[in-house]
């Protein structure tokens, strides 16, 4: 049984404005300390689990974690090595902000292990960056961007975002233009979601925050697909693009329903089994979970074992945003029943309305079923 | 019991003029109530009642008194329902009295209902004597309230019992009051028993409970009892009072008041207004006054669900055991499936009987617009009687269509006067009266076509009035009308449960706006929505909802999943309370617009 492994720093210099994660600025936790609890939990958790085969993906995600120092990080993947074992060709990526990295960190990183980046970017532009909170400028993202090269990552993501307030399809073309001439091997380009209780979120209450409108929304959307293929990306995940061979392994996981044990504040977990599987995260509040783990206790919350009927819908859900699609087989291996027993007539529908396309074996949504994905996976609850 | 020691009386008020709260302190005062029964507001029975401070079931309990005098009274206090929609139930109960005590808010004066009580009850030749309550509050006005009494109702309040039923003040006066001013009942004993009955009401247990007042003669328990104008004959299982609960007594006498148990089945062989005889030796003639009520307003009712149909069809049965002025019968609508056309008494019955629906049996219900019932005059000369919509026959078939009218009494204060005059006339109404009761209290008297009345007028009366506007009405006659049938087109289809008849003059106006209020409650499908509403096949009013575009969650990470599970939950739940017109998927409130168009 194959289980990857994600590590949560919450922490930031600052909170974006968009941001619903669980991330913190000015923390008064000292990184060694949190990072010794992140191994400490590790330790606990080993102890509790069966042995299993070793892990096929690491994932630092925040928060920031490329706040820690190389020497931090480099103790966190020694200790999943040792308790859980990495596989030789594990992929162990890091998020990492523009602003927060030098080349010598860079290199440190990667003698550490860490093998792929994930810069968030999110912008080209300052005016941009500044509108949504960012840290750093745009010239910052570059030179982070060239000494990741420098330092040797081969294998490197960066995040955009659009439909930001202010912005144009053709702004955002040229946003991507941009991208394209940078040359990461994998590009994540979201629509600009806002989230409950972030600041944008009252902003748009108090109708403070002219975002684009939808047809606007979709043009980006349809753009983003369409001139990352033709530069030659896959576009795998309904947000997600890499060239052959450079799809994140680690998050196709959570489409695919893989085993994942999250530690740190926050860090959410999933496992397939017992029954239908179970999700939990972390207490969200730092001081909590390292009060949890020094009396060795594992933080868990909001334990939800899934239902037959949870577990289906996911499984459609997200598959679904892959661009592969489904295998209504695989359905089959995995809940003993056909999909059509499952769910009536629902196939044949969303066939009919266009929304859904089979090849070889797979179901996956159309050009339009991407834009109306919820519309499509409701029918799956 | 002697005759001379009985008095019999109700309260007659206007809703929050604290009717059931004098009532209370009448209770406790003569010890009827103690203090383990004690609730705010006995005689309102249902929590209906009780919340929105009302009595819709007549209900009648028995005091007893020491006078001043020294002398043993039974005081029968009969409570009548209090509002519009059931002037009938009320002048019944005031038959069955010889007095009432009219209680008037001393911060408010009389209102429209208030006056309309009074006047049945001066009809119903009742010694009526005023109490005006709530005088512990500041904004108490005795001396205008007086005035106004005497000025607008013309009986004498010079030494009217000033009352507060909150504070308990004024308690024994007006107790005295009762026993000095309304006079004892008529009747003999010993003539063959003729008795009112003025109200009834299914006890699960018991079966039909009924209130007589007996007129003349003896009910004792065994007799053989006959009700004159609905034709059938029970035995009289149980004879008793209400004192305040059920209480058995050996025989009711002339002059008394009471409850007989006599295995009646339903309400609708035990109607208000019926007289109650001995089958083998009855009196030589009914009482005078009896009245069949029917329907005068008529709603589709429709579960959302519709695996709920089979719960409303019982929920209706058994509201029907208790309430015989209230009809149903199931009907098919293309776009709500099963359901069943409801008949009303008036708007607030309506709304009261859909409310206990979905409370009291957990219901979740689509209502369509309320219609009145029209007469439809056929070419051949054939005339039909709908309730409708779409009951009415194609244009080429129909000579004229006539509507029912009715004669509204509104009271309001003067500085509403132009907005409601101005209300009437949009309302197509005819103006009868306009009369200054005192320099700042006008009743305003129009002439008005229930189609009217029934869609929004009260709502829009109150509001425009700031609440101070009161009404009252009593039905007219029916009238000719150019009346057309106005159908809402979804995607080119009719939506059936949306047609409503309307004045041709109002049609495109109507149209427009609600056509325009569906536009906002539609949400937008996977494809454009084309709303319509038509004329037979004249389009008169269009919006397009337009279609969705964009329906996606950007991110959907390890940290997300449970969340976004949620999220596409509450959107398919969303889904679900909607009714599936075609392939369009219309909420609830669409269906109500209709109600709210302005």
């Amino acid at each position: 049984m194959d289980i990857s492994l994600y590590i949560h720093f919450p922490f930031c210099l600052r909170k974006c404005l968009y941001c619903d994660f669980n991330s913190l600025a000015g923390s008064r936790i000292a990184p060694d300390a949190y990072v010794a609890a992140v191994v400490r939990e590790m330790e606990l958790r080993a102890e509790r689990l069966p042995a299993s085969a070793a892990a096929p993906t690491l994932y630092f995600g925040g928060g920031t974690p490329s706040l820690m120092e190389p020497d931090q990080v480099a103790r966190l993947i020694e200790a999943a090595a040792k308790l859980f074992g990495l596989m030789d060709d594990a992929e162990v990526t890091i998020e990492a902000n523009p602003g927060t990295l030098t080349l010598e960190k860079l290199a440190g990183y990667r003698a550490a292990g860490v093998n792929r980046l994930s810069l968030g970017v999110q912008s080209f532009s300052d005016e941009m960056l500044v509108f949504l909170g960012r840290v750093h400028t745009a010239r910052e993202a570059l030179d982070s961007f060239a000494a990741a090269r420098a330092a040797g990552f081969a294998n490197i993501g960066i995040d955009l975002i659009h439909s930001v307030p202010g912005e144009t399809p053709a702004g955002w073309r040229e946003e991507l233009a941009q991208a394209v001439r940078l040359g990461p091997e994998h590009i994540s380009a979201y629509a600009l979601t806002v989230e409950e209780g972030t600041p944008f979120h009252l902003l748009e209450k108090e109708g403070q925050l002219p975002l684009p409108d939808e047809e606007e929304g979709v043009a980006m959307f349809r753009d983003t697909a369409a001139l990352l293929r033709a530069a030659g990306y896959e576009h795998y995940e309904i947000s997600n693009f890499a060239r052959p061979g450079f799809r994140s392994r680690h998050n196709q996981l959570y489409w695919q329903r893989g085993n994942c044990l999250g530690f740190g504040a926050g860090a959410h977990s999933f496992l397939r089994s017992p029954a239908y599987g179970v999700r939990w995260r972390n207490s969200l509040s730092p001081e909590a979970y390292l009060q949890a783990v020094s009396r060795a206790v594992l933080a868990e919350e909001e334990l939800t074992p899934l239902a037959e009927r949870d577990a289906m819908a996911e499984f459609f859900f997200l598959g679904l945003r892959l661009l592969d699609g489904v295998a209504p087989a695989q359905f089959c291996r995995e809940f003993g029943i056909t999909v059509e027993e499952a769910y009536p007539g629902v196939l044949a529908q969303l066939l009919a309305e266009g929304l859904v396309e089979t090849r070889e074996g797979f179901v996956r949504l159309t050009g339009r079923g991407l834009d109306l994905a919820n519309q499509v996976f409701v029918r799956f609850l | 019991m002697v005759i001379e020691n009985i008095r019999n009386f109700s309260i007659i008020a206007h809703i929050d003029h604290g009717k059931s709260t004098l009532a209370d302190r009448l209770l406790e005062y003569t010890g009827a109530l103690s203090e383990r029964e004690k609730q705010d507001q006995f005689l309102d029975k249902m929590d209906l009642e009780r919340e929105r401070g009302i009595t819709i079931k007549a209900q009648t309990v028995r005091l007893n008194y020491r006078a001043d005098d020294g002398r043993d009274y039974v005081l029968n206090l009969i409570d009548t329902p209090g509002h519009v929609d059931f002037t009938y139930e009320v002048s019944r109960s005031l038959a069955a009295c010889e007095g009432g005590l009219l209680v008037v808010d001393s911060s408010q004066g009389v209102e429209a209902q208030t006056l309309a009580n009074v006047y049945l009850a001066l009809d119903n030749n009742l010694e009526v004597f005023p109490v005006l309550n709530k005088i512990d509050l500041p904004a108490a006005e005795p001396e205008r309230v007086k005035q106004e009494i005497e000025e607008i109702i013309g009986i004498d309040a010079h030494d009217a019992v000033l009352a507060s039923a909150k504070e308990g003040i004024g308690t024994r006066e007006i107790l005295e009051e009762i026993v000095k001013k309304i006079p004892p009942p008529q009747g003999d004993p010993a003539r063959p028993l003729k008795a009112l009955l003025f109200d009834s009401w299914y006890d699960q247990y018991q079966g039909v409970v009924i209130l007589v007042r007996i007129i003349d003669g003896v009910l004792k328990k065994g007799d053989k009892i006959l009700l004159m104008m609905n034709g059938s004959s029970y035995e009289t299982l149980k004879v008793g009072v209400f004192a305040p609960v059920m209480r058995e007594v050996p025989a009711l006498s002339a002059g008394e008041v009471g409850f007989v148990i006599a295995g009646i089945k339903e309400v609708k062989d035990a109607k208000v207004g019926d007289t109650v005889t001995l089958l083998h030796n009855p009196c030589a003639a009914p009482l005078a006054g009896f009245k069949e009520v029917k329907p005068m307003v008529f709603s589709g009712l429709y579960p959302i669900d519709t695996v709920q149909y089979e719960q409303l069809r019982d929920a209706l049965a058994k509201l029907k055991l208790n309430d015989a002025s209230f009809s149903y019968e199931p009907e098919t609508s293309l776009a709500l499936g099963f359901g069943f056309r409801c008949g009303f008494l008036g708007l607030l019955h309506m709304e009261i009987i859909q409310e206990r629906l979905e409370r009291e049996f957990n219901l979740e219900l689509i209502t369509t617009a309320p219609t009145v019932v029209y007469r439809v005059h056929k070419v051949g000369g054939e005339v039909i009687t709908i309730e409708s919509a779409n009951l009415l026959p194609p244009v080429q078939e129909i000579d004229h269509v006539e509507e029912p009218f009715i004669l509204a009494s509104i009271h309001v204060p003067n500085e509403f006067v132009g907005a409601i005059l101005a209300l009437c006339e949009e309302k197509r109404g005819v103006q009868r009266e306009i009369k200054y009761l005192t320099p700042t209290r006008v009743m305003i008297v129009y002439e008005l076509p229930l189609n009217e009345v029934v869609l929004d007028f009260y709502d829009r009366l109150k509001s425009i009035s700031k609440g101070y506007a009161s009404l009252d009405y009593e039905q007219l006659d029916y009238r000719r009308s150019e009346l057309v049938r106005m159908n809402i087109l979804i995607n080119g289809e009719v939506v059936d449960a949306l047609s409503l008849i309307i004045h041709r003059d109002k049609a495109y106006y109507r149209g427009r706006d609600l056509v325009s209020k569906m536009k906002e409650l539609i949400p937008r499908q996977m494809f454009e929505v084309a709303i319509q509403a038509a004329i037979g096949t004249k389009v008169i009013a269009r919006e397009t909802v337009k279609a969705m575009r964009k329906d996606v969650l950007a991110k959907c990470y390890g940290g997300d999943i449970t969340r976004k599970r949620k999220l596409l939950e509450k959107q398919k739940e969303g889904k679900k309370r909607m009714k599936n017109v075609g392939n369009v998927e219309l909420p609830q409130e669409a269906f109500l617009a209709i109600l709210k168009v302005e």
